[in-house]
């Protein structure tokens, strides 16, 4: 997420990307489906091989979680009942997120869509999504 | 039951102790309290419920299978722990707490003691 330049001299051009940052922790970002961060929290992560997914998202029955890639498009959707309030209780704190949800993530051009897996486990939905082998580095020989 | 996390309780907390405020829902009806706290990614092993006088701390660490060589290139849970404490109210019985954990939402009942169960008071019209 953080971006280091690689000139280190230039100190204004690192105290904007800092203000920038701050901003987007800050404000709405500018994206078409409104907020920067929602429900499920994302965390995206990549190695040579593979793209990492991991969506923050407790509480839910796996069964009816909707994981689609379509068009190098990775959507993640569903939905949070809320917990029951019963009668003549009082509710003090409601903080947890409750509603449907989508989140959608653009993936690199590289990725394989035959060997997208995914897993839920402690709350958490993990996608891993292979990429192509044609485009992983490999050692050229010089001759 | 109050929410002891609003203020840092020192400037020189250390980067260790760092965590992420997990939400919660709190629910009281006339037998107690009912808890959810969301807390994705702590296996059961790795939380610690603790009550220490009046205090309730939930504390829970986040472990999740990375492959080798991993790097994040978007973060948006950017610590790998959880806290919240909150102070427990005296009617409330701490010894008592039932707890469950499942899909990353921990569920905790605290009853009322026994001497704070709700009686009905009757009103005597003078």
């Amino acid at each position: 997420m953080y971006y280091r330049s690689l000139f280190p001299r230039d100190l204004l051009a690192e105290l904007e990307r800092l203000q920038r940052d701050v901003q987007q922790t800050v404000e709405p970002g500018p994206s078409i489906r409104g907020q920067r961060r929602g429900y499920p929290a994302l965390n995206v992560g990549g190695t040579p091989n593979a793209v990492e997914i991991y969506a923050f998202a407790p509480g839910l029955d796996p069964a009816t979680l909707d994981v689609q890639l379509e068009k190098g498009i990775l959507t993640i959707a569903g939905e949070r009942q809320r917990s029951a309030v019963p009668e003549q209780a009082t509710e003090h704190i409601g903080e947890r997120f409750a509603g449907r949800f989508r989140r959608v993530v653009s993936l690199p051009d590289d990725i394989d869509p035959n060997s997208i897996v995914a897993r839920y486990r402690d709350g958490v939905l993990h996608v891993s999504v292979q990429r192509r082998e044609e485009t992983q580095p490999r050692r050229i020989s010089i001759q | 039951m109050s929410d002891t996390n609003q203020a840092p309780k020192s400037a020189d907390a250390t980067r260790e102790d760092a965590a992420l405020l997990p939400p919660v829902d709190v629910v009281e009806d006339a037998g107690g309290i009912t808890l959810y706290a969301d807390l994705p990614g702590v296996p059961k092993d790795r939380l610690s419920l603790h009550v220490e006088a009046d205090v309730l701390t939930i504390d829970g660490e986040v472990v999740l299978d990375a492959p080798e060589g991993m790097e994040l290139t978007h973060t948006e849970v950017g610590l790998p722990r959880y806290r919240r404490q909150f102070t427990l109210s005296k009617e409330l019985d701490a010894g008592k707490v039932k707890a469950s954990f499942e899909h990353g939402v921990l569920t905790l009942r605290i009853p009322k003691a026994e001497h704070a169960q709700p009686r009905r008071i009757e009103v005597q019209v003078v």
